[in-house]
């Protein structure tokens, strides 16, 4: 996992082999020209997006974007508005072409084949479905066009949400819809689930239900699901595995427990960020006359007297990383967004 | 796919069906008897008053007579708008794409079962419409036989079926270069117009090379209906194109049926000699007229006549016979088809390529 340095795109100004001096540590970084094979701890490269890029206009939406994310597992993709998640997703449900590079999901481009469509469930934004057809008609319609349907298991999931199958889909409120167009992914029986920010319209308990119909599915069918949010929250509710993407970039990823476990909060007398011993990186500092507070990542203990060290939420750990992100961000906007 | 295109498709099949079996019943209710009444204004013998019988049959269902071939001139409009627009740019709109092209269909096949099935189904119901219309005006086409001329050209036979393919294949177009319903509908109904428009008068004169033909000069009689210029040239049911008066020199010195710029034909008699206007004098002698008389007598109009005829001037006109009718047909129905085609293979490689 790691973000790519590779350069594409003529008529964009960009440091040839700028790696990321904070880059998540689990992944050794790629060559500047052929990305290594993606080995990851938790099982073999699922969907690798080798340095896609996808242009709208003259703006990058996504770019220089290296992925590689595990089988078998829930994977939040985290990352404040206009990161490249939507993108992301489209790509990997073969909605949209990479304006540059290619991407793999299952060993495969996307959209190219109904076999391949067939592997891959996808339930975008703002779950769109038919308004003037009845839920038992989309139902119908998934049994008719993926030749995988699990009908049985799609009308159990509608009575279990006592929902009446003639009612019309455009009647539906937005957690109902929400499940139903997480219904028809899930019917399909996919390999894999992409969600794009499933639950963002969605009140707490509607958000609650969902996540646990996400869950059982994974349970019941283990499925591998790939749900982008900007709330972390929910994320960590469900997620065996994270990436942060920031501006396209990956900022972090790894196993939740990896990412809480190798986080603290610092609290101590003020200090110089730099002068902490080698292995600790700082994420995040901020200093009142006498206070240092830190945020950092490490793999071993801390071992200083003089800091209070406390666990952090994914939450923190998440924001300290966007914060970051933008404070640094200034130098290569230039380099996502451009502007003649 | 297909049952799919078929549940989405319900709702405006029925509508179009249910409109299409009116049309039908009308026809069958009142065709018999529009038959009869031809039948009989066609067996009133010649020489007889003939007058009731023909106005009963010309003046009956005059609003069926309207009406039946302006539906089928407005159909391919209409399905364009309201089939072909939609087809694709309601689902941008709506979002809805995302979920039909993640199911394991390729957006390929989804174009195309939808482009298909769809598409026929406009061009059957518009090739029913047509066949009906085209009945039921038979005993009227026979008597009024302007079939080709541009007003009634496209309300009968196989060329709105052809209008029909156009238009749903550039509604789907504009839908999916649009993305938006109903600016496609507006762009499907003007690209129509302007379509037939630009065929009617810049290409189907030229699909058949016209015919030439001189014939007598015939002037308008003092009363009853005036015969149409060029009309005794060109034979019944021409489509008469252009229609020059020439002089006796073969020099062309008006147009429709009249001589000048302003298209008149006026005799001054002075000093005994009456001279046709703009071409010289009569060689014959014309009839005294009263200066109070509201209406030159029967005399008059035969010494004009025999004046034009003496002096040699004749109509000269281009023009497609009536003979011909099918192959402008067939021609028209197979040009607005092969753009339909092209306007299909537009829509693939949009949703192919640009919309990704």
């Amino acid at each position: 996992m790691a973000a790519a340095a590779r350069q594409r795109g003529p008529a964009v100004s960009r440091p040839a082999a700028r790696r990321p001096a904070h880059g998540p540590r689990t992944i050794p970084a790629p060559s500047p020209h052929r990305p290594p094979p993606f080995v990851l701890p938790s099982g073999h490269p699922l969907a690798p997006a080798a340095a896609a890029g996808k242009r709208y206009g003259r703006r990058w939406a996504l770019r220089d974007c290296t992925l590689a994310i595990p089988a078998g597992k829930v994977v939040g993709l985290a990352g404040p508005n206009g990161a490249g998640k939507t993108t992301l997703l489209q790509l990997s449900a073969g909605l949209l072409q990479p304006t540059a590079g290619t991407i793999t999901v299952l060993g495969g481009r996307p959209g190219t084949s109904a076999a391949h469509l067939a592997r891959v469930g996808f339930v975008a934004q703002d779950e769109p479905v038919y308004r003037r057809l009845s839920i038992a008609a989309h139902l119908r319609m998934g049994s008719w066009l993926n030749p995988c349907w699990d009908m049985e298991l799609a009308g159990r999931r509608i009575a279990g949400l006592g929902l009446d199958p003639r009612q019309r889909a455009g009647a539906l409120s937005g957690g109902q819809r929400a499940q139903l167009a997480l219904t028809l992914a899930v019917a399909k029986r996919p390999e894999l689930i992409l969600l794009d920010e499933p639950v963002a319209s969605l009140d707490p308990l509607a958000r609650r239900e969902f996540l646990q119909g996400l869950m059982e599915v994974v349970a019941e069918h283990g499925t591998s699901v790939l749900p982008s949010s900007h709330l972390t929250g929910d994320l960590e509710r469900v997620c065996d595995y994270l990436i942060v993407l920031v501006a396209s970039r990956v900022e972090l990823a790894g196993e939740v427990s990896d990412v809480l476990a190798s986080h603290r909060r610092l609290t101590g007398p003020r200090r110089d960020p730099a002068a902490l011993p080698a292995g600790q990186e700082v994420i995040e500092a901020s200093h009142t006359d006498r206070q240092s507070t830190l945020l950092i990542r490490t793999d071993g203990p801390v071992l200083d007297p003089a800091w209070t060290v406390r666990p952090v939420t994914l939450d923190d750990i998440v924001l300290a990383y966007l914060s970051r992100a933008r404070a640094t961000g200034a130098a290569r906007r230039p380099g996502l967004e451009v502007v003649r | 796919m297909i049952r799919f295109t078929w549940l989405q498709a319900r709702a405006q099949t029925a509508v179009a069906l249910a409109a299409l079996a009116a049309a039908a019943i009308l026809a069958a209710v009142t065709g018999p008897r529009l038959l009869h009444l031809y039948a009989v204004a066609a067996a009133c013998p010649a020489g007889a008053d003939c007058g009731a019988a023909t106005t009963a049959f010309l003046s009956s269902y005059h609003w069926l007579q309207v009406a039946q071939p302006t539906v089928l001139l407005a159909l391919p409009a209409l399905l364009g708008a309201f089939w072909g627009a939609p087809l694709v740019a309601r689902e941008l709109e709506t979002g809805t794409f995302r979920l039909a092209w993640t199911q394991s269909v390729t957006r390929q096949r989804w174009l195309a079962v939808k482009l298909a099935l769809t598409g026929v189904a406009a061009m059957a119901l518009t090739g029913l419409l047509s066949l009906i219309v085209t009945w039921w005006s038979s005993p009227l086409d026979r008597v009024n036989l302007s079939r080709l001329s541009p007003g009634m050209f496209g309300e009968r036979g196989l060329a709105p079926v052809g209008y029909t393919a156009f238009a749903f294949a550039l509604g789907v177009a504009a839908g999916a270069l649009i993305r938006r319903t109903v600016p496609a509908m507006a762009v499907t109904l003007a690209g129509l117009t302007g379509a037939r428009l630009a065929v009617t008068y810049g290409v189907r004169p030229r699909l058949l090379t016209p015919l030439h033909a001189t014939g007598a000069l015939v002037l308008p009689a003092a009363s009853g209906p005036a015969p149409a210029p060029g009309a005794d040239a060109a034979g019944p049911g021409g489509w008469i194109l252009s229609d020059h008066v020439i002089n006796a020199a073969g020099r062309v010195i008006g147009s429709n049926g009249g001589i000048g710029p302003n298209g008149e034909i006026g005799f001054a008699t002075s000093h005994g000699i009456t001279r046709l206007q703009g071409v010289g004098a009569c060689p014959n002698a014309f009839p005294a007229v009263s200066d109070r008389a509201s209406q030159p007598p029967p005399a008059f109009a035969a010494a004009a006549q025999e004046c034009v005829s003496r002096l040699g001037l004749r109509e000269a006109v281009t023009y497609q016979p009536l003979s011909r009718y099918w192959q402008p047909q067939w021609y028209e129905a197979l040009i607005f088809s092969a753009a339909a085609l092209a306007l299909a293979g537009l829509c693939f490689w949009r949703v192919h390529r640009s919309l990704t």
